[in-house]
């Protein structure tokens, strides 16, 4: 039986019918086309499905659906404010963070979050605050100088 | 030679980077088509069996199941690396080979009961004898994985050059070593996903996660028997590839068979924990060494004996097999040199191409073998490598020709790091952290030449707005080509990297091509791109130098302009001069082609592994520095240094990354990933029990070049970012010997083999 919820999503409001066993993540994906949000392992073991609810950096896949009802939701796609990139963002992109793009929204969900804590992280505090994105392409170098530009340069 | 280049060299952001820190870069399980159904894969729990039935009456009865498809319902088409000798059909026939081997697919209204169909499909199998173990499975009365194939060899290759025997015996120094490499996986986190269409007209539109998509192109027309023209194959964005995404798999068909019986749209995406136990992986090998040098190291001959583990299947083991025979002592000179390779079938999940394909295995060995002969010796590691390097215009005894190549100035400028490096360790040594610094170097293609189709091809075409389409049939799973090929095509046409609009393959619209492996796509697929950017730049020259008044041959095309090389103040702008172009009278059509593949080269023999196998090859060395704690066993690589030739770069910041992903994967495949298997049965099938690298792995890459510039490579470029993973591991190992003098002969080295090494050794010390 489908249970009808209500989501705060990137500052939209939405009511949906779901199943009460899914995930936060299927219901993004598989329900609402938000597809930015990653499915890597859908077992908490790979940090592409990460998203910021109430602030925190989530894993979307360890997380039901239900139990984001009256959280303030924020995906990728509600990240950058219109055409303009958020600085995290745009520091990827410039650094080149990025290559097979896979693993980036969840990496860059988790940088915001850990920014919006500590303004100023030290490369310990950044990849203590990343430890659980893994990424196969970039060896994490430039992920690590995207993250220091943002908070030592404030790439905008 | 220091050209002038705007985009050639430079640091340049990545053209799909804002799609893809956005979120709106689309990967093949984004994608979602009206009417469209999910599939599942049902696969073989045993690592061997017959199968006697299949009853798929309850599971097709349950509402929401639109489709069950088997072996029965296929035409049989086996695949396989060398066509002739497929043996792997996308649904399994009479025998399931390995646990995870395809058996079933469903589609159905939703996953949820695709999955649960799965469980109503009775398979009345009977179980065969597995053999798991590749030198047991070459004894004689071992369980054959394919009846065809006595012993199990899958394939065989023989290459013996010199007067090995005579050598040895002139030789002031022998010694023999075996090596072993575990199984790892490729580690993309985009899970294997296709999306099928099949429409009434016969034609079936496919989108997958793909590296190479003409594969999928070729063979899902011969597995579906229909006319090659009528599949079309779209590549969205690819998660990573590795070489674990070349091949077309049962992903791909089954999304496929089960559009074509339900008329709707199919999509299969697998999990994590099947790309991990049912898909592929690099080839574990059992490399016995017999190395001989003069007394001042210089290398004399070499014997070698491969097993390579190549699981159920052949994939592309015959081509692997000949890399892990025939490179692994490249690049250094050897006069005499018998390799005697054989890839093995057992019943585990098949082997096949993984970033530096067969050579990271065997060059792992022979590099740490030679440090150990250096230092028994009392020899400099990297004196005992400068000495045996090959040089620019070499032919090797094997056929590779040796053209551009910096691998000695590569070592000189290692050394120079390395005693810098040496120098700084002195001061912090601590009692239980043992630091040491190790070396490996590497040799690699750009661009094998396999038998079949090479060439790359591209087209450009110009819009009147200044804009340029540029599409080739190469695919970027994340390295960066579609830039790089973009760039290329910008510095022809002068215009800026941001007027590229790069279209992704499309089988009916983008030239064919062989796909993203060994090297290929800058050097191979970068020429043709040069030369379709020059054929366009010939035909509005034409129009240029008539409005100019001027000879065709003195325009020249920056910074969107288009002038007389003398007399730059007569110009027209690019956007103009392409309108100016097709609204002429009988105006043009501008449009460009190009096709590019190296001239001159031979189809190796994989049996005998002789001939030049690249146009052009890439050289480095790498150095690493580890700290090795001797109370816990643990191993922390400090710091790399990648000292290279890659030809001309054609982006910096591109390239760099690709070294420091493949140096920070490396350091994970030396020291901690491994598939553990118990009979047949992979028992760490997830992120979490199969480490690989985190960020708390990452460390500082230094990245030097040593750079040559290549006569036919595009601009000057050759193969970057994936011959490196080569000397990678070497380096990691022989930094831990220089650690803690133990030669580790089996990767990866993890703390429990560290503490019982240096248990062995103190226990040896008292001995004596």
């Amino acid at each position: 039986m489908k249970k009808q919820i209500r989501l705060k999503i990137n500052g939209l409001e939405y009511e949906i019918a779901i199943r009460p066993h899914w995930t936060l993540l299927t219901v993004l994906r598989e329900e609402l086309g938000l597809t930015g949000t990653k499915k890597g392992c859908d077992k908490g073991e790979c940090g592409a499905c990460t998203i910021i609810m109430n602030g925190e950096a989530i894993l979307s896949c360890m997380t039901l659906a239900i139990q984001a009802q009256e959280k303030n939701i924020l995906t990728i796609e509600g990240l950058s404010q219109g055409k303009k990139l958020d600085p995290i963002q745009d520091a990827f992109v410039k650094y080149g963070a990025i290559q097979c793009g896979f693993c980036t929204p969840g990496m860059i969900m988790t940088s915001r979050a850990l920014l919006n804590k500590i303004p100023r992280p030290s490369t310990e505090e950044i990849k203590k605050g990343l430890s659980g994105n893994l990424c196969r392409c970039t060896g994490y170098v430039k992920i690590i100088e995207a993250v220091q530009k943002v908070s030592t340069e404030g790439v905008t | 030679m220091e050209a002038d280049y705007v985009n050639i060299g430079k640091r340049l952001p990545r053209i799909d980077g804002i799609v893809k820190a956005t979120g709106e870069a689309k990967y093949a399980a984004d994608l979602f088509l009206p009417g469209m159904l999910h599939g599942k894969i049902l696969r073989s729990p045993y690592p061997h069996a017959r199968i006697l039935n299949i009853n798929t009456t309850k599971a097709t009865k349950l509402p929401g199941v639109r489709a069950v498809v088997t072996g029965k319902d296929t035409l049989g088409f086996k695949a396989g690396g060398i066509a002739t000798k497929g043996d792997e059909p996308y649904l399994a026939l009479e025998k399931v080979r390995f646990i995870g081997d395809g058996v079933a697919g469903v589609a159905a209204i939703d996953e949820e009961i695709a999955e649960e169909a799965l469980d109503l499909i009775d398979v009345e199998y009977e179980k065969l004898p597995a053999v798991t173990d590749p030198l047991s499975a070459m004894n004689e009365g071992a369980p054959l994985v394919h009846d065809h194939a006595a012993r199990n060899i899958s394939f065989k290759t023989d290459l013996s050059y010199g007067d090995v025997d005579k050598a040895f015996k002139e030789c002031d120094y022998v010694r023999h070593d075996r090596f072993e490499t575990a199984p790892i996986r490729h580690g993309f986190i985009e899970p294997h996903a296709a999306l099928a269409s099949w429409d009434n007209s016969g034609k079936l539109t496919f989108w997958g996660s793909k590296q190479s998509p003409y594969f999928t192109y070729r063979n899902m027309a011969k597995a579906l028997n229909v006319p090659l023209s009528r599949v079309r194959v779209i590549q969205p964005y690819i998660g990573g590839g590795f070489g674990g995404k070349n091949e077309m798999f049962n992903v791909d068909f089954c999304a496929a068979l089960l559009s074509q019986k339900t008329g709707k749209p199919v999509k299969i995406v697998v999990s994590q924990e099947e790309v991990l136990f049912a898909y592929r992986q690099r080839h574990p090998a059992i490399i016995d060494i017999k190395i001989g040098l003069k007394g001042d190291g210089t290398m004399m001959a070499l014997e070698a004996n491969i097993v390579a583990d190549g699981g159920a299947y052949l994939s592309i083991g015959a081509m692997s097999l000949y890399l892990m025979c025939s490179f692994i002592t490249f690049p250094y000179r050897l006069p005499n040199m018998k390799a005697k390779g054989y890839r093995v079938y057992t019943n585990t999940q098949p082997s096949c191409a993984m970033r530096g394909h067969g050579v990271p295995q065997t060059r792992f060995a022979a590099e740490v073998q030679l440090d150990v002969a250096a230092k028994e010796m009392g020899l400099d590691p990297i004196d005992i490598r400068l000495k045996n390097v090959v040089k620019p215009g070499e032919i090797t005894p094997n056929g590779l020709k040796i053209t551009s190549c910096g691998i000695e100035d590569s070592l000189t400028e290692g050394k120079r790091i390395l005693n810098r490096w040496t120098k700084e360790r002195q001061k912090d040594c601590d009692g239980k952290i043992k630091r040491g610094i190790g070396v490996g170097c590497y040799g690699y293609v750009s661009g094998p030449r396999v038998a079949g189709h090479n060439t790359a091809g591209a087209v450009i075409k110009v819009h009147e707005d200044g804009g340029v389409s540029l599409m080739t049939g190469s695919t970027d799973a994340g390295q960066g080509s579609d830039t790089v090929l973009s760039q290329i095509a910008s510095e022809v046409l002068g215009v800026h990297l941001e007027d590229i609009r790069y279209g992704m393959v499309d089988s009916d619209i983008t030239p064919v091509d062989p796909g993203t492996y060994g090297g290929r796509v800058t050097f191979i697929t970068g020429n043709a791109v040069r030369l379709a950017a020059e054929d366009v730049r010939n035909q509005l020259a034409e129009v240029a130098a008539s409005s100019l008044k001027a000879n065709p041959k003195d325009v020249v095309f920056r910074d969107r302009k288009v002038f007389v090389a003398d007399d730059p103040k007569r110009y027209l702008p690019f956007d103009k001069l392409v309108k100016t172009a097709q609204y002429s009278g009988t105006g043009k059509t501008i449009l460009g082609r190009g096709y590019w593949a190296p001239e001159g080269l031979e189809v190796v023999n994989f049996d005998t592994g002789k001939g030049n196998f690249s146009a052009t090859y890439s050289f480095g060395t790498q150095i690493a520095e580890v700290e090795v704690n001797i109370e816990t066993g643990r191993i922390k690589v400090n710091r790399m240094a990648m000292v290279h030739d890659c030809g001309q770069p054609i982006n910096t910041m591109l390239m760099e990354g690709q070294l420091e992903g493949t140096a920070i994967t490396a350091a994970g495949q030396a020291l901690m990933e491994e598939i553990i298997r118990k009979d047949g049965q992979t028992i760490n099938p997830s992120f979490l029990e199969y480490r690989m690298s985190s960020i708390l792995d990452a460390c500082d890459v230094e990245v030097v070049h040593t750079d040559t510039h290549d006569e036919i490579g595009p601009f000057g470029a050759k193969e970057a970012g994936e011959g490196v993973q080569v000397a990678t591991v070497p380096a990691i190992v022989n930094a831990i010997y220089d650690a803690i003098d133990v030669p580790f002969k089996r990767i990866p080295v993890t703390p429990l083999m560290v503490l019982d090494a240096l248990k062995e050794k103190s226990l040896k010390k008292g001995e004596r």
